[in-house]
This record gives C-alpha cells, sequence and structure tokens, in this order.
C-alpha cells in the first residue's frame, strides 16, 4: 500500500519536474533571455554534453581521462571547415563528426587499453596538449583573413541563422545555436540513459568494478572499454560541433583544450559521477559559476576593497576553494550526493511511521 | 658533433627541471597516491615569495632558502589541513581537490603579488664557456648541480635515517606500519613538505632567467607529468632518469627534425606512449599484481 503511494507520489514529482524543465529549456531561456545569456545557456549545454560522455568513460567504466578536449576540439574543427570551406549546413556535419570521433576514440582506445589508472590520465593529457599543435601546423590559417594563429575564423553570418526548414519561433542565431545544442543534449541523456541500463551498460559497471572477475564471466573487456572509451570521443566531438554555432568560430591552444579537458571532468565530478543527469549539471554550474562571482560577489570585505580586475583574478580562486568544499561535503556530486540525502531521508520517514505499527 | 653536443646540454638544463619537479610529483604519489595537479602551482607561489624577499633586498640564496623553508611547513600544512579530511576518498575526487588547488594557488598567488611579469635577480652569474666548440651555460651547470644534491640528499634521507626508513615503511605499506609504531600521518606531511620544497628550488632557478607570471609553471609541469609517467610514478629514480630523457628528447627533435616543426611535443610524448604500451608502469615503476 505505503510503496504503491511513495511510487505515485515519485512518479507524480518527477512528471512535475519534466514539464517544468521542458518550460524553461524549451520556451523561457531561448524566447526571453537576452541573446548573450541565451548563448551562455547553449556554452553550459554543450559542456553538459561532452560530460556525459566523459562520465561515461569515467563514472560508468572507471577510465580517468583529462584529454577529453581534444576530441571536442576535433569536432569543432571538422564543422568549422566543412561549414566555411565547403559550405555544408551544420546538421550535415554532425554525421561526419559523430562518426570521425568515434573513430579516432576507437583508435585511441586501443593502446589506452595496456595503461590503467593514472597512466591513462597521462596519455590522455598528451593527447590534449598535442591536439593544438597539430591543427596550428596542419589546419591552414588562411581560412580567413582577418583572426589570428590557431584559429578557423569567424563564420559567415548567414551559416549562423536558422535553416529554413526549423520552425517560426527559432528566429535569431542565439536561438538557432540553443535549440540545436538542446536537441543534441537530449538526445545525449536519452541515449545515455539506455546505455547504462542495457546489456553494455552493465559490462561498463562490472569491468570499472572488477575488470578481471568482469572477465572471467565472459565479458570481452578488451571490446567494452574500446567502445567505451569512442562512445565518450562521439559525445565530446558532437559538443565540440555545438562549440562553432555558440562561438562562431574555431580556436584551440594548449591552454584552451587542457582547460575544456579539467571542465568537462570538474563537470562530471560535482555533477555527480555515475549519474545521467550530473554532468548536465555539473556542466551549467561551471558555466555560470563564474558569472554569478563576477555579479554578486561582494566589493569589499572589511576594509579590503576588491576593483573587477581583481575580481576576475580572484574568481578561480573562489570556484577552486568551491570545489575542494563541495569534495569534502558531497564527495558524490550534486546528484549523486542529493539523492543520496533524499533517500536516506525518505527512508526514516517511513520508518518513523511504520515502526509504531510493527511493534 | 659541437652542435649535438651543445643541444644535449640543454636539454639535460631542461630535462634537470622536469626531474625535480618529477621528483616531488613521485614523493607526493609514494606516500599519498595523489597525482597532485598543483604542484607547478605550489612552486609558483614560493617562487613569488623568492621574488618578494628579493624585493625587501634579501640576497637572492637567502631568499630561496625561506621560500624553500616557508614551502616546507606550507606543503605539510597543506596535506594536513586540506587532503587529510578526503584521504581515503576516491582517485577522482583526490583528483578534483588537487585542481581546485591548482586554481586557487594560481589565482591568489596573481591577487597577492599582482599579475605583471616579475623579474628575479639572478642567484649565479650568468656565463657561458666553450670548452671544444661545445656551449655549456652556467644556467644548465646549476640545474644539473642541484638536482644532483637533491638526489644525494632524499638518498641520504631516506636510506640512511630512522625518519627515511619511516617514509619508506608508510610508503610500501600504511597500514602495517602504523600497527608497528610508525606515526604515519607526520610521514605523509613529511612527503608533501619535502615535494613542495623542491619544487620551490627548482621553480625559482628555472624561472629567474625568462621571468614571472601567472603561467610559468604549467608547460613545466606538462612534461613533468610526462617525466613522472614515463619512469613510473612511484620510483624517484625513474623521475629523474626520465625526466633528463624528456628534456633531451625536446631539444634534440627541435634542432634535428625539421618535419615535426611546430609540433615538437609529439616526441616526448610518442616516446611515453610507446614505452607505457611496452611497460604499463613506467621504466622504473613497480608492477601490480591482482587477484580475483
Amino acid at each position: 500500500m505505503t510503496a504503491d503511494r511513495a511510487r505515485i507520489i515519485r512518479l507524480g514529482v518527477a512528471f512535475a519536474l519534466l514539464i517544468a524543465a521542458v518550460y524553461v529549456f524549451g520556451w523561457y531561456i531561448p524566447q526571453f533571455y537576452e541573446q548573450g545569456t541565451t548563448y551562455l545557456w547553449a556554452e553550459a549545454l554543450y559542456i553538459g554534453v561532452a560530460a556525459m560522455g566523459l562520465n561515461l568513460l569515467t563514472g560508468y567504466n572507471g577510465q580517468v581521462s583529462i584529454g577529453h578536449g581534444a576530441f571536442f576540439g576535433l569536432g569543432m574543427y571538422t564543422t568549422a571547415i566543412l561549414m566555411q570551406s565547403h559550405d555544408w549546413s551544420f546538421t550535415e556535419t554532425l554525421p561526419v563528426v559523430a562518426a570521425l570521433s568515434f573513430g579516432v576514440g576507437v583508435l585511441v582506445g586501443f593502446p589506452a587499453l595496456r595503461v590503467k589508472g593514472l597512466y591513462l590520465a597521462l596519455v590522455t593529457l598528451g593527447l590534449a596538449v598535442l591536439f593544438p599543435q597539430l591543427t596550428n601546423r596542419f589546419v591552414p590559417h588562411d581560412l580567413c583573413k582577418t583572426c589570428g594563429t590557431s584559429q578557423v575564423g569567424e563564420l559567415r553570418r548567414v551559416k549562423l541563422l536558422p535553416p529554413s526548414w526549423t520552425p517560426t519561433f527559432i528566429k535569431h542565431p542565439d536561438q538557432w545555436a540553443y535549440y540545436a545544442t538542446l536537441t543534441i543534449a537530449v538526445i545525449g541523456i536519452v541515449a545515455l540513459f539506455l546505455i547504462v541500463r542495457s546489456r553494455f551498460g552493465r559490462a561498463l559497471i562490472a569491468v570499472r568494478d572488477h575488470e578481471a572477475a568482469a572477465e572471467t564471466v565472459g565479458i570481452n573487456v578488451a571490446r567494452v572499454k574500446v567502445i567505451a572509451f569512442a562512445t565518450s570521443a562521439l559525445y565530446a566531438g558532437v559538443a565540440g560541433s555545438c562549440f562553432v554555432l555558440v562561438k562562431r568560430l574555431a580556436t584551440a591552444s594548449s591552454v584552451s583544450v587542457f582547460q575544456l579537458s579539467i571542465e568537462f571532468l570538474v563537470a562530471v565530478v560535482i555533477g555527480g559521477t555515475a549519474t545521467v543527469v550530473g554532468p548536465l549539471v555539473g556542466g551549467i554550474i561551471v558555466v555560470f559559476s563564474g558569472r554569478w562571482i563576477s555579479e554578486s560577489f561582494p566589493s569589499t570585505i572589511l576594509f579590503w576593497h576588491i576593483n573587477d580586475s581583481v575580481k576576475n583574478l580572484l574568481s578561480p580562486a573562489i570556484f577552486g576553494i568551491g570545489l575542494i568544499l563541495l569534495m569534502y561535503v558531497l564527495p558524490d556530486g550534486i546528484v549523486g550526493g542529493g539523492r543520496r540525502i533524499v533517500n536516506s531521508r525518505l527512508r526514516s520517514l517511513r520508518r518513523g511511521k511504520t515502526s509504531p505499527a510493527s511493534t | 658533433m659541437a652542435l649535438f653536443l651543445t643541444q644535449l646540454m640543454n636539454g639535460i638544463g631542461s630535462g634537470a627541471v622536469y626531474a625535480s619537479i618529477a621528483l616531488a610529483l613521485v614523493l607526493v604519489f609514494r606516500t599519498t597516491g595523489i597525482l597532485n595537479f598543483a604542484q607547478g602551482e605550489m612552486a609558483l607561489y614560493s617562487t613569488y615569495l623568492v621574488w618578494f624577499f628579493t624585493q625587501r633586498s634579501v640576497p637572492v640564496w637567502i631568499a630561496i632558502l625561506l621560500a624553500m623553508i616557508i614551502s616546507f611547513i606550507g606543503g605539510a600544512a597543506i596535506e594536513r589541513i586540506l587532503i587529510r579530511p578526503v584521504e581515503q576518498a576516491s582517485p577522482l575526487v583526490l583528483v578534483i581537490v588537487t585542481i581546485g588547488m591548482f586554481l586557487a594557488i594560481n589565482s591568489i598567488a596573481q591577487v597577492q603579488f599582482g599579475n605583471d611579469i616579475k623579474i628575479l635577480p639572478r642567484a649565479y652569474p650568468n656565463k657561458t664557456w666553450l670548452p671544444g666548440g661545445v656551449q655549456i651555460s652556467s644556467d644548465t651547470l646549476v640545474l644539473v648541480g642541484v638536482l644532483l644534491a637533491e638526489c644525494l640528499i632524499l638518498y641520504l634521507l631516506l636510506n640512511r635515517t630512522r625518519i627515511g626508513l619511516a617514509f619508506r615503511a608508510v610508503a610500501s605499506n600504511p597500514e602495517s606500519s602504523r600497527l608497528v609504531g610508525v606515526p604515519v600521518g607526520r610521514m605523509l606531511m613529511l612527503g608533501w613538505a619535502m615535494a613542495a620544497a623542491i619544487g620551490a628550488l627548482a621553480g625559482a632557478l628555472v624561472i629567474a632567467p625568462v621571468g614571472l607570471q601567472g603561467a610559468s609553471m604549467q608547460e613545466i609541469l606538462v612534461y613533468s607529468f610526462a617525466a613522472a609517467a614515463l619512469g613510473g610514478f612511484d620510483s624517484p629514480l625513474g623521475a629523474v632518469v626520465a625526466g633528463l630523457i624528456v628534456g633531451v628528447a625536446g631539444t634534440l627533435t627541435t634542432q634535428y627534425l625539421h618535419a615535426v616543426h611546430d609540433i615538437e611535443l609529439v616526441v616526448p610524448f610518442g616516446l611515453i606512449l610507446l614505452v607505457l604500451l611496452v611497460r604499463p608502469s613506467g621504466l622504473f615503476g613497480s608492477r601490480r599484481v591482482e587477484r580475483v
């Protein structure tokens, strides 16, 4: 009886949350926010998409990578070059990006089989450091005249306008960028949900928890790990394609690729490793924390006056300290930790109600 | 030939820096099992301290010594205050904590000391010798000398003293060491403290010729990570050898392989990938056997 009612309540709450999320993400943000904010939300979403893929690899499969910025960059450059020099539309580039980043993911995933844990993290770090040098060397800069080195130029405005087949409420480039990213994020999250609950998803977790034991029950460990790597690369690559629509250019420096890789990992962990929606929440926090700090941080603490340039310098410090504190309080992330707390509350509530009856 | 030897010497010079930072990484990894992303930024902060002292007309070597002492204490404090509470957490959580430290220390240093480029006075005269056409700069000699001194001191400390014995016991098996009365916590602090002091010294020496700014240590950290992985994360000897290999490989490829112009990093990282494919725990790292 009570279990049924609890389930109905839970379903009802989930349904209400879903409706609210559809309204806020699908209508309110792109229609009522100004252009800059809409772009910022789109950025949060594509960081979230890349983090989702990384979560499949790190959270569910236990392989830590700090090089997924390279796959992100691969997607970014592929889309930008196809759109800029070959006059493709954004949506046409997506299948190419997906196939290419999956393929490169397989290629990298095979040698990654040999190395584990921190060594793997370091090999992927090499990937993040190498990628910008490769683009610097092999991508012609003259795709645009005005932009500096290691950038594939500003995309012409025409290509950023929403294509003709989109519904009429998508009018501006920022809305198109947002809705495209949102669609990809939704597809990504549904796919992740299905993957995790499939036979393959169980195999991922088994390999993470005990590789040798997983092998003894007939799981092809090598195949599982390589596919996990390639799938996460695919997510990162497609997220990189969205970057092109949002930032209107493609760029890679050794600092930016490394920072992106770290941002993905941070988004995974603060959202909640091995949770489906966690990385998306993490992506939103990573993107908006900087803005929140610069807007609402007090400009005087006691007698210390903080001007804007100091505030900019200080914002990574506040983010870093916040990150450390979060790890102390919720080591399993916001979604993971939140779920744990709610569950234990519910359990103690239920016990409080049923215990007099049972005694 | 002279050109080759000159580049070899340059490589050894920069390799000595990577080796020092890699040594610091290994000390932290051996004791607390953490890949310390903040190692470079800790060294950066120490270097800012050196600059701060020299601004107040403290002689350079004494400034470096002071910075090393403060870093030693600071390293121990970081272990005790920031790392100890999450000691038992998953490796991923620890990685995130050190990334948080990385961001925090870097930006605090820039807020505290200003984000313009600082010029440090040299701790020794800048000279170049030419024995047989081979250029040897005083930078190379000092960096290599400091690396050798560090190795010697660490070797004596770890292998010839009771503290060193306790330290090695904790590194190999903390549980059993605690049972036989080794103060495990203090040894972990010692590992972090020594790493911070080594980083301070390496940072002060390597940054002096090029000027100090917020991003000074980041590239060095990447190379040092590479060196630590190549040598095997739990081997101090491996860190030193691999640091030198990475440094030499870097300068020699820049000089001789024009095909990899602008993509010099392909070589050290390609090398590392190859080595790790053959020996997954690095050149000198110990293998783990897993039981089911």
